[in-house]
Parts: C-alpha cells; sequence; structure tokens
C-alpha cells in the first residue's frame, strides 16, 4: 500500500505538483504573477477563448451528429441498425491527428472536394482552414461519444415512465421534451463533458493542421523551443489542468445527481425499438447514411493515401504502389515495434496496478485508500502535455543507476506515462468486475479452508480476469495511438512508437504515404482492441468509451 | 379479445365486461396474460383479435393518450426528474387546466393518499408507500373513466401491503371508481374485488364474486390457485336429490351437499375441501352428520390464530387447519385421530379441465 502509493505519487501527483509549483514561484518565494500575467497577453487570452469555444463548438457539433443517430439506435427497429451501431464506433479507431491528415486531402485547400468545387464553380470553401480545420477534425472524432453515452442513457429508460406519461395524455414532442429528454440528460452530459476534456487536451491535431492558438500547442511550443524552464510553457500546463479537472469535476456532480436514468428498470422489451417503415425509414436511413459517411471519410482517405505514391493536386491519387508499407514494415520497422513493446508493457502495468488498486479500494480496510482512489483517477484530467512537461522537469537531470542516464533519455519514460495516463481505465474495469464478485463468495473460499491468497487466485482472480482484460486493451489501443506526451518525451527518433512516426512522416510531402500507411496499422489495431473489448464485455457496444 | 406474440397467444377467447363503478380483478399466476389484457384496455398493445368498448364506444384504434384510463404501474413510474407536485400535475398540465385549479387539485389528490406536504419532495427521497401514493394520486387526478392497476401492491413489504390494500378498497368505493386490478394474490384479490377473473395460460378459467370463487371453484386451477384446498379423487355412486355420494380413491366415502357440477353416477370427480372446513377429532368421538376420515398426524403446528395439521389418511396427505383453537386439544406427530367435515364444505370439480379451457393455446379464428 505504501509502496503504490509512493509510486503513484512520484509519476503522477509530484511531476503535476512541480508544474504547479513552477508556476506559481518565481525565486523568491510564491507568486501569482506569472499567472494574471497570462490573462495579460493576447495570445494566450486568445488561445484560452479558442480552446473553450473549440471544446463548445466540437460538442455543439457533435450533439448534432450524435444525439439523432442515438435515437434512431436506440428507439426504432430497422435493417441495417446494427450496421449503424458498429460504424457509429470507428470514428474512434482513427487517431484524431491521423483523421487530421486524411481530411485534408479530401476537404483542405487542394483537397478533392475543393478542386472539384473549383472546376465546377471556380471557388473554393476552407474546411480546413485553421481552427475551423481543428473543430472539424475533431467533431468527425469525438462525436461517438455523444452518441454511445446518449444511447445508453436513452436505453435505460424505463419504458413505463414514458407509457405512464402517454397514459395521462402525452405523446410526441411533449413527450419527448417532458420525459424523454430530462431522463436522458445525464448521458448526454457525460458524453459531452466528455468531448470536451478530450478536446482541449488534444495536442496532434493542432500541430498536424499547424494551428497553434490553442491551449495544448501553446504549452507544448513553449517548452519545447523556448526551453524546459520558460515559466509560461507551466502556466498553460495549469490552465489546461484546471479547465479539465473543473470539467470532470462538473461530469461527476452531475451524475452523482441525476443517477436517476438506471434506478428503475421495466420489464418490456424497450430495447427493440419500434419498427418504422415507409417515409420515416427512408428518412431514418438518409440522415444516417449522410451522417456516417461523413464521419466515415477520414478512413476512406487514409487508406487510399496510404496505397498512393503520389497525391497532390488531384482528385484521386495518380500512381497507386505498396510501397509506403515496405517502408514501414521493413526500413522503418521499429516505429511498429516500439509500439507494440510500449503500449503492451503498460497495458501489462496497468492490468497489476489496476486490479491491485480496485482490490484494496473495495477490500481493503488499509489507512488511505480516498487517497489512493483520489491520485489513480487523476489522470483522467492531466492533459498529456501536462504530464510530459512535469516528467521532463522532474527527472530530466536525474541520472537513474542502471539506465545510465535520467529517465527521460530513456524509452521507459515512455511506457511509464503511457501506463499512468491510462491507468485509470484498469482500475475501473477491475473495480467493476471486482464489485460484481459478491464478497460471500470469497468468504466461502475461506470458509472451506483457502487463505487469502488462495482464494484470490482460485475465486477472486478468475471471476475479475475479463474485467481486467477489457481494461487492459483499453489501455492498450490507446497508449497506442498516444500522442499528447510521447511527442514530448520521445528521447530519440528510433525509440518513436507508431504516433510520432506518423508526425514525423507528414512533416515532409514525400513522407506522407508512409505516415498514412502508419496510420493504417494504427487503425488496425485500435479496431481489434476494440472489437475484443467489445466481445469480453458481451456486446455492450462502447463501453470503453463511457464516462 | 385475443392478443399473440409469435405463435403463442398470451391473451385469447376472453370476453368480460365490466360494470361501472366495479372493482374488477384478473387474478392469475405471472405469465397468465393478465397484464396483457390490462394493456390492451390500455392502449399499449394492440389486440389482434377482438375490441375494446368503453362507454358503449370501441377504442381500439385510440391511442393511449386519447383513451383516458389511467393506469398505475407495477413499478410506479414516478418520473424521477420532478417532484412529487410535478408528477401529479403533469396529466393536469397535459389537459391545459388552469395554474390555479392545478394547485387546487393536486392539493386535493395528495390529501386524499395522505401525502399533505410533500409536494416539493424529490421521488429518490420517497419510501415505497409514499412513491405508490403518488401514483395513485397522479392517475386519480385526472379522474379517468377507468382505473387500471397493475400489481400496484407486490413491491411492497407485508405489513405496508396490508395497509394499503384497505385504504385503496376504501378509496375505490368512496371515490366509485370503475377499477380494474391484475395481481397474483389471491387475498388480495378476495379482500379488494366485487368481482374476480381467475386467468391461466391466456384464458379466464371462471369469473365471479370473491365468494363465489372461493367457495364454488368449478376447476382444479380455481380450486388449489385461490386458497389451499385438499383434492380427493372418486367416482360417483349415488346421486340423490341435494346429496351426491362419491367412493374417494381413499376407499371411503364422503357425501357433498352441493351436486353444482353435472356429475353422471359412476362418473369420475374430484372432491375439494378447505383445510379450515376441517376439524380433529380423537379417533371414537362421534362425528354426527359430518364425513369423517381416519388418519394418523403427521405434522402439527401452532400458528396462534390457527394449528395447522398435516393428516396421513390411506398414504394420501390432508391439510387441516383448525382455527380458533383455544381450548381444543393440540394432536402431536403420530395421534391417531379422525378428520371431520360437513357435506356442505365440500366441492366437486371436474377431473381433468373443462374442454372450452384445455388447450388455451390453439388458435381459434372467428372469435368475436
Amino acid at each position: 500500500m505504501a509502496g503504490l502509493l509512493l509510486l503513484l505519487t512520484l509519476f503522477i501527483l509530484y511531476p503535476l505538483l512541480r508544474v504547479l509549483f513552477v508556476a506559481v514561484s518565481d525565486g523568491q518565494g510564491l507568486t501569482l504573477r506569472y499567472l494574471l500575467n497570462f490573462f495579460d497577453r493576447p495570445l494566450f487570452r486568445e488561445a484560452l477563448v479558442n480552446s473553450l469555444g473549440a471544446g463548445g463548438l466540437a460538442v455543439a457539433f457533435g450533439s448534432l451528429l450524435g444525439v439523432p443517430l442515438a435515437y434512431f439506435s436506440v428507439r426504432y427497429q430497422f435493417r441495417g441498425k446494427l450496421v449503424l451501431q458498429t460504424l457509429g464506433v470507428l470514428p474512434l479507431v482513427i487517431p484524431p491527428f491521423v483523421g487530421a491528415v486524411a481530411l485534408q486531402l479530401i476537404l483542405g485547400r487542394s483537397g478533392m472536394v475543393n478542386l472539384l468545387l473549383l472546376r465546377w464553380f471556380g471557388t473554393s470553401v476552407p474546411f480546413m482552414e485553421g481552427l475551423t480545420g481543428v473543430i472539424l477534425v475533431q467533431t468527425l472524432h469525438y462525436f461517438p461519444f455523444i452518441m454511445l453515452n446518449t444511447a445508453v442513457s436513452l436505453a435505460n429508460i424505463d419504458p413505463s415512465l414514458e407509457e405512464m406519461a402517454q397514459n395521462l395524455g402525452s405523446h410526441g414532442w411533449r413527450l419527448f421534451r417532458r420525459v424523454t429528454l430530462p431522463l436522458m440528460l445525464p448521458g448526454y452530459v457525460a458524453g459531452c463533458l466528455l468531448t470536451f476534456i478530450r478536446v482541449i487536451d488534444d495536442l496532434g491535431t493542432p500541430l498536424m493542421l499547424n494551428y497553434t492558438k490553442l491551449l495544448a500547442p501553446q504549452a507544448y511550443l513553449r517548452i519545447t523551443t523556448i526551453g524546459i524552464d520558460d515559466v509560461d510553457g507551466y502556466v498553460v500546463c495549469v490552465i489546461l489542468v484546471v479547465l479539465s479537472l473543473v470539467s470532470l469535476w462538473a461530469a461527476r456532480k452531475y451524475l452523482g445527481l441525476s443517477e436517476y436514468a438506471t434506478v428503475q428498470r421495466g420489464t418490456t422489451g424497450a430495447e427493440i425499438g419500434r419498427p418504422i417503415r415507409g417515409m420515416k425509414l427512408a428518412v431514418v436511413l438518409l440522415i444516417s447514411a449522410g451522417m456516417l459517411g461523413i464521419s466515415l471519410l477520414p478512413h476512406l482517405g487514409i487508406l487510399v493515401l496510404s496505397l498512393s505514391r503520389i497525391w497532390s493536386f488531384s482528385l484521386l491519387p495518380t500512381i497507386y504502389t505498396l510501397g509506403n508499407y515496405e517502408e514501414i514494415l521493413f526500413r522503418t520497422p521499429h516505429f511498429v515495434k516500439n509500439t507494440l513493446l510500449y503500449a503492451l508493457l503498460a497495458a501489462g502495468v496497468d492490468i497489476v496496478l489496476g486490479a491491485i488498486i480496485a482490490w484494496l479500494l473495495l477490500r481493503g480496510r488499509v489507512f488511505g485508500r480516498n487517497l489512493l482512489d483520489a491520485i489513480a483517477t487523476m489522470p483522467l484530467a492531466i492533459p498529456g502535455v501536462v504530464l510530459a512537461v512535469g516528467y521532463l522537469r522532474v527527472f530530466h537531470g536525474w541520472d537513474v543507476p542502471g539506465l545510465g542516464g535520467p529517465l527521460t533519455g530513456s524509452w521507459v519514460i515512455l511506457v511509464i506515462a503511457y501506463a499512468m495516463r491510462r491507468l485509470p481505465y484498469t482500475v475501473r474495469a477491475s473495480y467493476a468486475a471486482l464489485q460484481q464478485i459478491h464478497v460471500s463468495l470469497e468468504e466461502a473460499a475461506q470458509n472451506l479452508g483457502a487463505n487469502q491468497v488462495r482464494t484470490f487466485w482460485k475465486v477472486t482472480f478468475p471471476l475479475m480476469v475479463g474485467g481486467l482484460v477489457a481494461g487492459g486493451l483499453i489501455s492498450f489501443m490507446t497508449s497506442a495511438v498516444e500522442l499528447s506526451s510521447t511527442i514530448m518525451l520521445v528521447p530519440r527518433i528510433e525509440m518513436g512508437p507508431i504516433a510520432y512516426g506518423i508526425y514525423v512522416y507528414m512533416q515532409s510531402a514525400v513522407g506522407r504515404g508512409p505516415g498514412a500507411a502508419l496510420g493504417v496499422v494504427a487503425i488496425l489495431l485500435v479496431g481489434l482492441c476494440t472489437y475484443l473489448t467489445n466481445r469480453i464485455f458481451a456486446g455492450r457496444s462502447g463501453s470503453a468509451f463511457r464516462v | 379479445m385475443g392478443k399473440r406474440f409469435g405463435e403463442t397467444w398470451a391473451v385469447r377467447a376472453v370476453s368480460l365486461s365490466i360494470r361501472v363503478g366495479e372493482f374488477y380483478t384478473f387474478l392469475g399466476p405471472s405469465g397468465c396474460g393478465k397484464t396483457t389484457l390490462l394493456r390492451m384496455i390500455a392502449g399499449f398493445a394492440a389486440p389482434d383479435e377482438g375490441s375494446v368498448w368503453l362507454d358503449g364506444e370501441v377504442v381500439n384504434a385510440l391511442p393511449p393518450w386519447k383513451r383516458d384510463v389511467g393506469m398505475v404501474f407495477q413499478s410506479y413510474a414516478i418520473w424521477p426528474h420532478m417532484t412529487v407536485f410535478e408528477n401529479v400535475a403533469f396529466g393536469l398540465r397535459e389537459r391545459r387546466v388552469s395554474r390555479a385549479d392545478i394547485e387546487r387539485q393536486v392539493g386535493e389528490a395528495l390529501r386524499m393518499v395522505n401525502l399533505e406536504g410533500m409536494e416539493g419532495r424529490r421521488p429518490s427521497q420517497l419510501s415505497g408507500g409514499q412513491q405508490q401514493r403518488v401514483a395513485l394520486a397522479r392517475t386519480l387526478v385526472v379522474q379517468p373513466r377507468v382505473l387500471l392497476l397493475d400489481e400496484p401492491l407486490s413491491n411492497l413489504d407485508a405489513r405496508l401491503r396490508a395497509q394499503m390494500r384497505i385504504e385503496l378498497l376504501k378509496l375505490q368505493r368512496d371515490l366509485g371508481i370503475t377499477t380494474i386490478y391484475v395481481t397474483h394474490d389471491q387475498e388480495e384479490a378476495l379482500a379488494l374485488s366485487t368481482r374476480i377473473a381467475v386467468m391461466s395460460a391466456g384464458s379466464v378459467i371462471q369469473e365471479g364474486t370473491p365468494r363465489e370463487i372461493y367457495e364454488a371453484p368449478r376447476e382444479r386451477f380455481v380450486a388449489e390457485f385461490v386458497g389451499a384446498s385438499n383434492l380427493l379423487g372418486g367416482a360417483v355412486r349415488q346421486a340423490t336429490g341435494d346429496t351426491l355420494t362419491v367412493t374417494t380413491d381413499l376407499g371411503v366415502e364422503v357425501r357433498a351437499a352441493r351436486p353444482s357440477a353435472a356429475a353422471p353416477e359412476g362418473g369420475r370427480i374430484l372432491l375439494t375441501v378447505r383445510p379450515e372446513a376441517m376439524d380433529l377429532l380423537p379417533p371414537g368421538e362421534p362425528a354426527d352428520h359430518r364425513n369423517r376420515l381416519e388418519g394418523r398426524v403427521v405434522a402439527s403446528a401452532f400458528q396462534g390464530a390457527a394449528i395447522q395439521y398435516e393428516v396421513e389418511v390411506s398414504e394420501t396427505l390432508l391439510r387441516a387447519s383448525v382455527t380458533n383453537p383455544k381450548g381444543k386439544r393440540l394432536f402431536q406427530r403420530g395421534d391417531l385421530v379422525a378428520v371431520v367435515f360437513a357435506p356442505e364444505d365440500v366441492g366437486i370439480v371436474p377431473e381433468e379441465p373443462r374442454a372450452e379451457s384445455r388447450e388455451p393455446s390453439v388458435v381459434r379464428s372467428g372469435q368475436d
């Protein structure tokens, strides 16, 4: 317990506190000067407004996409509903910065759509310019969060709550507004806040689109270009953490207040939905197909790009090739290899730590459980950039015996960063799994003569192994495409994982093909893990992406 | 009416007429179709056969929100995002009642169910019994033409259930509102109803007042489901006037005083005797004109208001409940006794279910 707390403090709490400390101290002592300075700098003010705006708009547009799809998929019964539910999760399997590259090709200044617009109408639309592009990419990537959480909330509404309203004379839009909508709000709000946090946190997308007037890129640029001692970088980090913490706190608070959607549960099979036909079916299918079509554009784009040798100023590539795959699999195989190594190690660490922490939280009667819970949940609110900055600050000049240098000079720092950032997932998965195991199952084993260790091995562990694996898979796949902290912590290019490889390749025109091929590999990895996770969670699709 | 789910008939060939002001109960085990029947009346399920008539008008085509039949759900269906006041006011708002009238009527409704002062509470702050009252007030406040209650007491604990049963009874009799009640609890059904329809496998097996159902079950299912019954198989030896003499499979003759069921001499029938109709005497004591079966006590349990006995008579177990036991002898396991009961307390049901209810899942078209 003490060792565990020490470990988490060293790699989560302490780096965070160091960042905070740098931001509020000068040579002599504590000061709020730097923090207040933040608001006097036009660039920072603009970055703050832009970040908040991007988060808000991504949520707003994401709602327009996600809520109707959620409603269709829960409330209506029609052919193709399964396709809708499956495709709806696909945007999540493409890392947002990969999606950014793909959308450039399709919607960018010289992308497919604008070339067509130029040819036909002599004009073009700046879809992908600046903040617009960032918001567009993030909306398309994160709207499934809103869709999945809304759908779950909707499906959990006891049908008798709506039937009662009908019985008392309510129907149609009034029924939706007075009963259905308020009851599905908790899930919807949770999805929105999750999206908001992720958007503010996202470093890869703005960097790929070369738009830096946002908080995350500002923190990154300050530290990487001006230096590790630039106080302003730390100040931006503190602002980022505060925003995330407030959002997370609001989500918790709101969900805690309104846990009611699942309190009562009827028996009639409302999940099946109402059969629809005719005009209504046509409208539903049309809307669904349109929305999914748009949200799957990035996948298509990246696939085509990965197969092309030359694709510029033309609708489609002029020359196709498999050379890009040859490049990443034979000439620079370390990107894929590193990813598998780092992500597997991180997932392994997370599974072990997650199981222990969950067990301590639920079964242990040790002092400091609340502290443990708090620290283990904290990474949800720490943007990757901030954690990376903290690590650089803490471990930079500190030689670790055996490594022959500081931790930040070794790839181990990446594994640690991934493991810590994704720890909340395995803790929560294990916690949920362990919660299902009634303590009497363990007591029965002990009553029959098994000691604590054997009880854990023979009874507890086999019963929670599903949750552990699921949590590990989530940890693995999100680590495999992590860019925010990777980009700052990679010691040397040959130690970089896929995400870093894509970022590096995409810097040059000739690298776009291999970069896209790496993107396809990333999509396949994440897609496979999502599929496995859903299998383990027994078809509760998208459980991995809920608050 | 009939309602089919896939190939199975949930409700089949049910035809009932319920009078204004009645408290009518659908009684049956789970899965017998009683809730489906109720949902068809409320408009949440469309009948595959037949029609629902309300005040002389077919309402099949009316959606639930236009039927004006108030329903109280088994889960109460209290909206968790509204206060008690908002819950009760919902139906009035849908009916565009003025604000002042809503205030007044909600207040009255809550007073009626003893919840005055609870207007501002959230459902999560209410006990099960209070939620139940809110659900009742919410439905009653719109003064529906019919009140539908779907197992409303099943989620309450035993003490509260008994209390709510009495309150419900008084409320319904005071308001005189036509009520249809669904339950699997025979005690509730007997205590509350003016009439009961006992249902099994989608069909109504017997319809009648609580006394008729309890005292004169016409089918084996009713005798067994409503209260406990001792069932004795036998063949009719003699049918004279109002007395039926039956040679039971125990080898003893038993006389029954009410040959309501057609029972030809020589035909096989089942005799039903309620445990509380039985008395236990020491073996030698005379039984007067009553039926008498000799046996041995297998178990005896003193329960205060009654003593429950199991008596073995020729390898058949009979259950006897000796009520008001004060001053009566308490027989012990192993005692030889005579089980006695009056011919008036013997009922007769056919050994096999009557033809019309034997195969309730056969599809019969052309009903209604």
